[in-house]
């Protein structure tokens, strides 16, 4: 990539991660995208390959244009607390939590991790840009907050042999991090921050460097997983795993409340099923409580759920159903062919009170054979879990190979 | 400490102001039991009567009552608990340095060399801009219609504010009151009048008192407030001052069982659990209440009194993007005796008087605000208020005017220098008027927003704790989720100027707060 940097930037409208030689090298079929401003790879190599990498060995994938965010002060706990539906008191130094955080109304803006890196010091991870966000959280408390998504690359390191490469590359003691714990590292040119924490559902670990270390810890995971099979992945694998796990992306599964106009466009964390991270009763204010307190009492419009479909065609964007023919009661959101779980997999949205565990929805499915649309109709079972949820994703230690 | 046994009212009310003792007696009558807390050591807030030159007191903001509500006056039988009107149905005269001065009144207009085009055009439009008062005026003693969830006394609200507008004035005269209603007023006034003092003389009493010269939008808007919010224009001179006012409706309020403190600062509120349960003042007693209404203007009570931590943010950045700029300064001379204006009697000084030349000559003298500057030319409504009211000075005479453009924000801030020179411009405005005032000044006051704010605490010394301008307006005012006075703090009320129907010495917000807390569970 020509040179982008200092006054040069406006030559182009996409960025190079600190990582994208490195990604480069090792891409053979040349189908990338634009991810907030960097060019990041659909896939390097094959989706399939890539996909089980996740799976079943150890998979690499550049997450540095992840909205990251400092926040930083005296305050820092009751401003996160305010921010946050979740209880924040309850987030120990050294800890990572998902959450979600919404507008005054209680309709999620985004989702994303919140890492307490020491007593006065947070930091933010989201899928959007959140500055304007944190800027009028932030009236009235004692912090700084600053964006750092420029500054620090970050990699998502999944895959069920990936403590063990870890271990191999000297990060001693890495088999004793629980599920969501954060710990700092030794590495040349600096402490870097390892998080276990991920987007596919599995065991796995996310890196948080300084863009100038980005090469030398690339090259130290490949170096210590020479002998496992690890692979440098594209967005198109990650969506599966991420869909087979259940998990809710922006702009797919939501509109984020501060970008959508449409009134009742937007969803609460109930409906996106995330009502667990809502805690109404922590005794402080937090944005969209009183409202959410509403919708607690008065029931919410519409419920999140995991389709297991039948037959072997996709439910892509289909409309559901309350039968075969039926009333339309919904819609999917996110599908996919989940080859570890071995289901034909949908998210998404039905309206109150369909979609309780175990009933079923129908889902009118159109597909194009040749260039010829065909139509069918699938009986699609509401799951308890998602498709993929192993044991190992929490098991501490993880296994070694 | 103080022990907790005897401090738990069912209202807390912080800050005696107008509102906050109007709210207080309403709620008192209805028995419930009040507790008002005042910061300074005597009620009224900046409703009061104070001495500024021994032996001289005045009005330090409002110095005419032309909104107070009438259903206030009459509910707690003001008059009763004292309060006398030393002048009323005060006329108007726009000032001209030649002496050709402007009479105005309900009446007409004569004087200045008006044509009796022009004169007849005033009486028009004055009677059409009281027709549109007739219209509107029901809104200010309500909540302020909830359009989201209205429950039936919004509808028949709303139904009744369409009726006004539609039946009422008529399909001609609804229109024209649409196609003026969000204009600015020298246009307008460029629509109807030629007479350039009528004009600067309208245009000034549509900025009284607000962040806006004659060609800002919604000036039109500020000018029907007047009418709307107010007396139909009526102006009065309150005996004893804006004081006499306050002591009037604190007696009611005490009369009706209130309890109030003065010299009692409440340094906060007390949240438990998302309710607001309680206040602490500076001196580190606590008292209790179910429902905690605050009279300071929503800005301070947000973000100082109660804390934003305590909101919800998409709420804290709309307190925090109120304008509340303060843009206008009080005069206060003690004379040793009555000056003469040139061409006007010792009993034409009862009247209101004007000194806004034109309408460029207002607008002109905006646009020094606009840029942090004191008006090179200060507009200026005077008051010689000792004149009808002996109670104010032992001798001589007092002069009030509020003088205008006069920001918060000064470029290099209200220094002493800076409140000399612009005392003095005011003082050398007056003398184009009256050559000889120099010869009777004892002592000379200037009260800039800077002053307001440090001494009544209203923010930015905007005196309607938050500009009037259309999009702070009725629903909207001080912001959505806080139009109907409770704020979205459970337990936490507002009853200030800040709160619809907005400011003037008038009282509603504080009736219709109270009434609000009172209604609460029946509907």
């Amino acid at each position: 990539m020509r040179d982008l940097s200092g006054q040069n930037h406006y030559h182009s409208a996409v960025r190079a991660t600190p990582f994208y030689e490195k990604q480069k090298a090792v891409d053979l079929v040349n189908t990338w995208h634009r991810w907030q401003g960097y060019t990041v790879p659909d896939v390097l190599d094959n989706v399939t390959v890539e996909y089980f990498a996740i799976r079943n060995s150890a998979s690499v994938f550049d997450i540095t244009p992840m909205s990251k965010y400092r926040i930083k002060g005296p305050d820092a706990l009751a401003f996160m607390n305010r921010l946050l539906p979740r209880d924040m008191t309850k987030l120990r130094v050294g800890r990572v939590g998902y959450t979600v955080w919404c507008d005054d109304e209680g309709m999620v803006i985004d989702d994303g991790t919140v890492f307490r890196v020491a007593e006065d010091e947070y930091w933010l991870c989201a899928q959007e840009r959140q500055l304007e966000v944190l800027k009028r959280n932030a009236i009235g408390f004692q912090i700084e907050y600053a964006e750092i998504t420029d500054e620090v690359a970050a990699l998502s390191f999944q895959g069920p042999v990936t403590c063990k490469i870890l271990k191999n590359a000297g990060f001693a003691g890495i088999e004793t991090m629980k599920m969501f714990d954060l710990r700092f590292f030794d590495f040349p040119g600096g402490e870097i921050m390892i998080s276990r924490s991920g987007y596919t559902g599995d065991l796995g670990y996310e890196v948080w460097v300084q863009n100038d270390q980005a090469e030398a810890i690339w090259d130290t995971l490949f170096e210590a997983g020479k002998h496992y099979d690890i692979r440098a992945i594209g967005g198109d694998a990650l969506e599966i795993a991420r869909v087979e796990a259940g998990l809710i992306a922006a702009h797919v599964e939501f509109s984020p409340a501060n970008e959508t106009v449409r009134p009742g466009h937007a969803k609460s964390p109930y409906e996106l099923g995330l009502g667990w991270l809502v805690k109404l009763d922590k005794g402080v204010v937090f944005n969209g409580r009183r409202a959410l307190m509403k919708e607690k009492k008065n029931g919410s419009r519409h419920r999140f759920v995991k389709l297991d479909v039948e037959g072997n065609k996709t439910a892509c964007n289909a409309y559901l159903f309350d039968k075969k023919h039926g009333k339309q009661i919904g819609h999917v959101s996110s599908t996919a062919w989940a080859p570890t779980a071995k289901k034909n997999i949908a998210l998404g949205f039905v309206d109150m009170p369909h979609g309780e565990i175990g009933t079923e929805v129908w889902a009118e499915i159109y597909y194009m054979k040749e260039l010829k649309w065909n139509t069918r109709w699938a009986k699609c079972t509401v799951m308890k879990d998602a498709a993929w949820n192993p044991p190992r994703k929490t098991l501490t230690p993880p296994a070694d190979f | 400490m103080t022990d907790m046994s005897n401090t738990t009212y069912d209202s807390i009310i912080i800050g005696g102001g107008h509102n906050g003792l109007v709210c207080a007696a309403y709620l008192a009558k209805a028995g419930k039991r009040v507790l008002v807390l005042e910061a300074r050591g005597e009620i009224g807030g900046a409703a009061n009567t104070m001495t500024f030159c021994d032996g001289w007191k005045v009005s330090p903001c409002a110095h005419y009552l032309n909104q107070l509500n009438s259903t206030v006056r009459r509910d707690l039988n003001l008059t009763s608990h004292g309060l006398k009107m030393a002048g009323s149905d005060i006329s108007t005269i726009a000032l001209d340095p030649e002496g050709d001065h402007l009479f105005l009144s309900d009446q007409g207009a004569s004087g200045a060399g008006i044509s009796a085009n022009d004169a007849a055009s005033y009486r028009r439009f004055m009677k059409l801009m009281h027709q549109y008062s007739t219209t509107l005026g029901f809104l200010v003693d309500l909540p302020p219609i909830d359009i989201f969830n209205p429950d039936w006394d919004d509808k028949v609200a709303a139904l009744k504010l369409g009726w006004n507008v539609r039946i009422g004035l008529g399909a001609e005269k609804m229109s024209e009151f649409l196609r003026m209603v969000g204009m600015n007023i020298y246009d307008v006034l460029d629509d109807e009048f030629d007479n350039p003092t009528l004009k600067g003389a309208l245009a000034f009493d549509a900025v009284l008192g607000t962040h806006t010269g004659p060609r800002s939008p919604g000036s039109v808007l500020t000018f029907l407030y007047r009418l709307v919010a107010g007396t139909d224009g009526a102006v009065e001179l309150p005996e004893g001052g804006m004081g006499a006012v306050t002591s009037a409706m604190a007696k009611a309020a005490t009369g009706f069982g209130a309890t109030i403190k003065t010299g009692a600062r409440v340094a906060s509120v007390i949240v438990e659990n998302c309710v607001a349960t309680g206040v602490v003042l500076d001196n580190g007693a606590t008292y209790s209440a179910t429902h905690i209404i605050s009279n300071a203007d929503p800005k301070t009570t947000v973000m100082d009194i109660v804390g934003p931590r305590h909101f919800e943010a998409d709420f804290v950045k709309r307190v925090d993007n109120i304008r509340m700029r303060g843009n206008a300064a009080k005069l206060h001379i003690a004379l040793k005796s009555l000056p003469r204006f040139t061409n006007l009697s010792a009993e034409q000084l009862r009247s209101r008087l004007l000194i806004a030349p034109t309408h460029d000559d207002v607008e002109r003298a905006f646009n020094h605000a606009k840029y942090g500057e004191a008006s090179a030319n200060p507009m200026m409504e005077i008051s010689i208020p000792s004149i009808d009211d002996e109670t104010l000075c032992d001798e001589g005479h007092v002069l009030s005017a509020i003088v205008q453009y006069a920001p918060y924000t000064l470029k290099g801030g209200w220094t002493e220098a800076a409140k000399d020179n612009f005392r003095n411009a005011c003082i050398d405005r007056i003398a184009r008027y009256a050559p000889d005032i120099r010869d009777h000044i004892e002592a000379a006051e200037l009260v800039t927003p800077a002053d307001l704010e440090q001494r009544y605490g209203m923010r930015g010394g905007n005196w309607h704790h938050g500009e009037l301008t259309l999009d702070q307006m009725l629903m909207l005012r001080p912001a959505p989720e806080a139009s109907r006075y409770a704020l979205p703090l459970d337990g936490l009320y507002l009853c200030g100027a800040g709160a619809h129907p907005g400011g003037g010495v008038m009282g509603a917000a504080g009736k219709n707060a109270a009434k609000t807390i009172l209604s609460e569970g029946r509907s």
